[in-house]
């Protein structure tokens, strides 16, 4: 089950090697996103596209807010 | 958006997965870094004065005035343990009874902006307004700083008006 986490958190997280995503489209990204961060559209979020990612490494998603 | 990106990942096999759910807005609001085109935009926290006085609910006002104007300021922000901002104390309030405690002359509630605000966004409110300033506190209630209407104006007129 994902865990909630709070931005002191992701901090800790990305310090042990945390792979950072943003879930928003790409223009959105391109405009502002956390530093660090890939984009993977939820939209096109498949085994294909994730592929880019360390399953042996902690994930964590993001969007723009709690919606 | 992001605890369905979560759930996702999970099916795809993806072992630690972590939702940063209150998002960029969160650490943006908080006045955390910034990448993207929209970085090179001035935002009220890379303007802000970072050194405004502060000063408790019980302290007397008098106390407050010396030290404001020691450090050569003319509003002070009243703040808790925590830094959080209860309340704005502006020139005039300076000038009240000295022996009265901030608590009883202090503007509470004041109107606060976040630090990834565009500064040309704000300005345009100082200007409707007619106020030489602003407090600028994170997402979570504390005192960052205050953004002086003249240093808003310097930035838009540097070419640069975000």
């Amino acid at each position: 089950m994902p865990t909630s986490i709070f931005r002191d958190d992701v901090r800790r997280l990305l310090a042990e090697r945390a792979q950072l995503i943003d879930v928003m489209p790409a223009g959105e990204y391109a405009d502002q996103h956390l530093p660090g961060a890939v984009n993977i559209p939820l939209k096109t979020l498949n085994a294909e596209t994730a592929d880019r990612l360390r399953k042996d490494l902690p994930v964590i998603v993001y969007c723009y807010d709690y919606q | 958006m992001s605890p369905r990106a979560a759930w996702r990942l999970e099916s795809l096999g993806f072992a630690e997965v972590y939702d940063y759910t209150p998002g960029e807005a969160d650490w943006f609001a908080y006045g955390w870094p910034m990448e993207g085109a929209g970085a090179a935009l001035p935002r009220v926290g890379a303007v802000a004065r970072l050194d405004m006085p502060h000063c408790a609910r019980a302290e007397r006002i008098g106390e407050v005035r010396d030290r404001v104007q020691a450090v050569q300021w003319e509003v002070c922000a009243v703040v808790n343990e925590e830094m959080v901002v209860l309340g704005l104390l502006r020139a005039p309030d300076l000038e009240a009874d000295p022996d009265a405690a901030v608590e009883q002359i202090m503007r509470a509630g004041p109107a606060t902006y976040r630090p990834d605000a565009l500064v040309s966004d704000v300005l345009e409110r100082l200007r409707k307004r007619e106020v030489g300033g602003v407090l600028v506190t994170r997402s979570d209630g504390t005192l960052l700083g205050w953004l002086r209407r003249d240093d808003a104006e310097r930035t838009a007129a540097s070419g640069n008006p975000g």
